[in-house]
C-alpha cells in the first residue's frame, strides 16, 4: 500500500515536471516571441490605457508579447515595487512614479538607464528631469502632463455671470456670490484624505513666482512654509474657506467620485483638483464632462497667475532584465515616447493635459478642462509641482489639510507641524544640513 | 498528566543527590525540527527587527543610526495623541466588553427560549472579516445616508457625524470593536458561569437572598477568572488594534483616531521602514509594560 502510494507519487511528480517543462518550451517556440511582462497600478483607467497601449505595440512589433502585471495604487504599489526591486524580482518593464518617488527606489542601482537612446531627446525638458538621477535619464512618459488648481462648473459660471478669477481676492468675491446664490462654492471630499492637499501642492507656482529660489532653500533647510508668507498662503486659504463657511455640507465623509459629480452637475461651483481627474468626470457624471472647465490656483499678484504642473509617472527597466528581454522591453519603452504611442493613448482614454513629448500633439476633442490647461501651458506660465523639483514631500500633508480644512487646526500650526513632517522625511532620507 | 511528570521528576531525584533542572522527556533530535522553525521564523526575524530599529532602512540599503529612530519616533508629533487614544480606545472596549459580556452570558446562561440559537447570533459577530465590519459600518454610519443617523432622524434624534467628526471618530470605532468582540467576552463567560455549582445558587436562594445578591455573592466573585481573561485579552486587543481602525478611519479625520498601531503603519507607508520597527518595538514594550503588571496583580489576588 505504502510502496505504491510511493510510485504513485513518484509518477506524478515526474509527469508533472514533465509537462512543466514541455509547456514552458512549446511557449517559446510557439511564434519564436519573447515574452515581457509590464507592471503597472491596477486603476480601471490606467489598465484600460495599458491595454490599449500593449495591443498597439503588439501590431507593430510580432516578434514580442507583452503580459500586463498590476499592482496596487498608492503607498501599498510603492511599497510592492520597493520589494520587488530589492529582491530582484521586478518585472520587466514597469510604470512608476516620476520626481521624489523615483528617487526613493535608488535609480542608479536599480535601473537600466537609457540617456543614449534617440528618443530620449523628444522628451519634455521638465519630464526629463524628474525622471533623471544624476546625469542618467531612466524612463519613457506613461499617460500626460496633468495640471493642478481649481475644475469649476461652466454653466453656473455663465448663469451667474462670473469670469474665471486671477487673484485670491477675486475668488474670494466670486465665492460670496456663489453662496448668494444658494449654490455650494467649494467642494471638499475628506472621505479620501488625498484630495484635501491640492489647494497646497497646487499653489506651488504661486509660491514659486513670489520666491524663485523656494525649492532650493526648502531642499537645504533653508525656508520653511510656517515662516515663508507666499507657502503659508496655501494652509491660510482652507482656513479661509472653512472659516466663511464655503465647503459642501457633506465635506467630511464626501468621496472623490462626489466631488467630481457636484462640480460636473453644478451642486458645486469649484473644485480644486488635478486634471488627470478629467478621465473619471464621465464616469461620476456622464454626458458632463465638457461643463467642467478649470483655472489656475489664483494667487496675490494677476500679473504672475500661472499653473502648477504634475509631470506623467515613467516607464522604466530594472537591472534584472537581461538578454533578449532587454531588447524587447526597450523597445516597449520606446513606443511611449512616439506619436503612435501617444496616440495609443489618447484612444483609451479622455486625456488629463498636454503629452510630455515633443512629436506628439493634443487631439482637437479633448475635454475643456484640458484645453483651458493647455492655455497656460502655451503661454509658458507653468511650473512643476514643488515635489518635483525637491525629494522631500512630508508624509502626512494629507491629515494635516484634512485638519486645518475641518477647523480643527488653525493654518499656522498646520504649517509648522508639516516643517517636522518635511524635517523627519529628509532626515530619513538621509539629506545633508538636517 | 500528574503521573508523568511524577515519574520525570522523581526517577532523577533517585539517582542524583543534589536537586535537578526538570529534563525534557524528549531526546534532542526528536525537539529539533520545533527548535529549526522557531529559530528561523521566530527568533532570528525578532533580533532582526530589534537590529532594524537602529538602522536607517529603505530596503535597498541600511546605516547603523543608534537610537535616532527611537528618538525620532517619541517626537512624532502624532505619537502623543496617537498614545492617548490607544488607552482611551483599549480601556473603553476592554470595559464595554466586560459588562455586556457579562450581561448577555447571564442572559444567555438563563432559561430562555432558543438557548443554542441565540448564543451563536451573539458569537457570529467574531467570525465576520474585521475589514468587512469596518467597510459595512463605514456606510451604516455616514452622517446623512447611513442608517444608523436615518434611524435616529425617525425617533427625532440629530446623530452625530460618527466617524467625520473628530469627537466621534474614535468612539465610534471602539462601538463598533466592541459589538464585533463582545461574543469572545460572552462564550468565556459562559464557561465561568457554568462552571458554578448550581448547588450555591440553591443553598442562596434557601436563605432567602434574592437575584441581585446572588449575582453579587456568587456569580461576581466566582467568574473572576473569567472577567480577568476578559480584561487582558481585550486590553491587549485593544491595544495594538489596527485593522478595523484602518477600514473605518485610516486615524482620521485629521489624526483624531489615530493609535500606536496605526501611527506605525504610516512609518512604513512613507518608506521609513527602520523608524516603523522601532515603533513596534516600542509597542511591543508598552503591551508588556501595561499588561504584565495587570497579570501579576489579578493573580496574586486569585491565589489569595
Amino acid at each position: 500500500m505504502r510502496l505504491g502510494a510511493a510510485v504513485l507519487l513518484a509518477g506524478v511528480l515526474s509527469l508533472s515536471a514533465c509537462s512543466a517543462g514541455s509547456l514552458g518550451s512549446s511557449d517559446d517556440a510557439a511564434g519564436g516571441k519573447t515574452q515581457i511582462t509590464f507592471l503597472t497600478n491596477n486603476d480601471p483607467a490606467n489598465v484600460k490605457v495599458a491595454e490599449a497601449v500593449i495591443a498597439a505595440f503588439e501590431a507593430k512589433n510580432a516578434d514580442v508579447d507583452v503580459k500586463l502585471d498590476t499592482r496596487p495604487q498608492g503607498s501599498e504599489g510603492d511599497n510592492l515595487v520597493k520589494t520587488r526591486l530589492s529582491t530582484g524580482d521586478m518585472a520587466d518593464v514597469f510604470e512608476y512614479n516620476s520626481g521624489s518617488l523615483l528617487q526613493a527606489i535608488a535609480p542608479s542601482a536599480n535601473l537600466t538607464p537609457v540617456t543614449g537612446e534617440a528618443w530620449a531627446g523628444d522628451l519634455d525638458d521638465t519630464f526629463k528631469k524628474v525622471v533623471s538621477s544624476g546625469a542618467e535619464v531612466y524612463g519613457s512618459p506613461w499617460q500626460t502632463i496633468s495640471g493642478g488648481g481649481i475644475l469649476y462648473n461652466k454653466p453656473l459660471y455663465a448663469k451667474l455671470g462670473l469670469q474665471p478669477p486671477k487673484t485670491w481676492a477675486d475668488f474670494m468675491t466670486n465665492n460670496s456670490r456663489i453662496k448668494a446664490a444658494g449654490t455650494a462654492p467649494v467642494a471638499q471630499t475628506y472621505s479620501e484624505t488625498w484630495t484635501s492637499q491640492i489647494l497646497v501642492l497646487a499653489d506651488f507656482h504661486n509660491v514659486s513666482a513670489a520666491d524663485p529660489g523656494f525649492a532650493d532653500k526648502y531642499t537645504n533647510n533653508q525656508a520653511k512654509y510656517a515662516t515663508t508668507p507666499a507657502a503659508l498662503a496655501g494652509f491660510q486659504h482652507l482656513e479661509e474657506l472653512k472659516k466663511a463657511g464655503y465647503w459642501n455640507d457633506d465635506y467630511a465623509s464626501a468621496k472623490y467620485n462626489e466631488g467630481l459629480a457636484a462640480v460636473a452637475d453644478g451642486t458645486a461651483a469649484h473644485y480644486p483638483m488635478i486634471t488627470f481627474a478629467v478621465t473619471a468626470i464621465e464616469t461620476a457624471a456622464p454626458g458632463k464632462t465638457n461643463d467642467v472647465g478649470f483655472f489656475a490656483l489664483p494667487g496675490t499678484d494677476a500679473s504672475k497667475n500661472g499653473v502648477t504642473l504634475w509631470e506623467p509617472s515613467g516607464l522604466y527597466i530594472p537591472k534584472s532584465t537581461t538578454g533578449d528581454k532587454l531588447t524587447a522591453a526597450k523597445k516597449f519603452q520606446a513606443f511611449l515616447a512616439t506619436p503612435d504611442g501617444c496616440a495609443a493613448e489618447a484612444s483609451a482614454t479622455s486625456l488629463g493635459g498636454p503629452f510630455a513629448v515633443k512629436t506628439c500633439k493634443l487631439p482637437d476633442d479633448v475635454a475643456t478642462a484640458v484645453k483651458d490647461l493647455s492655455v497656460y501651458v502655451d503661454a509658458g506660465a507653468a511650473s512643476p509641482a514643488l515635489e518635483f523639483l525637491s525629494p522631500i514631500k512630508g508624509p502626512a500633508l494629507e491629515q494635516i489639510t484634512v485638519e486645518v480644512g475641518s477647523g480643527i487646526r488653525p493654518a499656522a500650526d498646520g504649517a509648522k507641524l508639516y516643517d517636522e513632517d518635511v524635517k523627519k522625511q529628509a532626515q530619513q532620507l538621509g539629506l545633508q544640513g538636517w | 498528566m500528574t503521573t508523568v511528570t511524577d515519574a520525570v521528576t522523581e526517577a532523577p531525584a533517585t539517582t542524583v543527590p543534589e536537586p535537578v533542572r526538570r529534563r525534557s522527556p524528549y531526546p534532542y533530535w526528536f525537539i529539533l525540527p520545533g527548535g529549526v522553525i522557531f529559530t528561523v521564523f521566530f527568533l532570528v526575524p525578532s533580533v532582526m527587527a530589534f537590529w532594524f530599529s537602529l538602522t536607517r532602512w529603505t530596503l535597498f540599503d541600511q546605516e547603523f543610526i543608534g537610537l535616532d529612530n527611537y528618538v525620532q519616533f517619541f517626537r512624532e508629533p502624532a505619537l502623543a495623541s496617537g498614545l492617548w487614544h490607544t488607552l482611551i480606545y483599549a480601556v473603553v472596549t476592554s470595559g464595554l466588553k466586560v459588562v455586556l459580556g457579562m450581561a448577555l452570558a447571564v442572559l444567555l446562561t438563563g432559561p430562555i427560549l432558543g438557548r443554542g440559537f441565540m448564543r451563536s447570533v451573539a458569537f457570529f459577530p467574531v467570525l465576520v472579516s474585521t475589514i468587512g465590519v469596518g467597510l459595512t459600518f463605514q456606510i451604516l454610519m455616514h452622517p446623512t445616508r447611513g442608517v444608523i443617523n436615518q434611524a435616529l432622524d425617525l425617533a427625532g434624534i440629530t446623530g452625530p457625524a460618527w466617524l467625520a467628526d473628530p469627537d466621534w471618530a474614535l468612539l465610534s470605532v471602539a462601538f463598533v470593536d466592541v459589538w464585533q468582540g463582545v461574543g469572545l467576552a460572552l462564550v468565556i463567560y459562559m464557561a465561568g458561569i457554568l462552571s458554578i455549582p448550581g448547588e450555591y445558587f440553591e443553598a442562596a436562594t434557601m436563605d432567602g437572598a434574592g437575584a441581585w445578591h446572588r449575582f453579587r455573592n456568587i456569580t461576581l466573585p466566582l467568574a473572576r477568572p473569567a472577567t480577568v481573561s476578559v480584561i487582558l485579552l481585550s486590553l491587549i486587543g485593544g491595544l495594538r488594534k489596527f485593522d478595523l481602525i484602518w477600514a473605518m478611519t485610516k486615524g482620521g479625520p485629521g489624526f483624531t483616531s489615530d493609535v500606536m498601531a496605526s501611527v506605525i503603519y504610516k512609518q512604513y507607508q512613507a518608506g521609513f521602514y527602520g523608524l516603523s520597527t522601532a515603533g513596534n518595538v516600542v509597542l511591543f514594550l508598552l503591551v508588556i509594560l501595561i499588561a504584565l503588571p495587570l497579570f501579576w496583580f489579578f493573580n496574586r489576588k486569585e491565589d489569595a
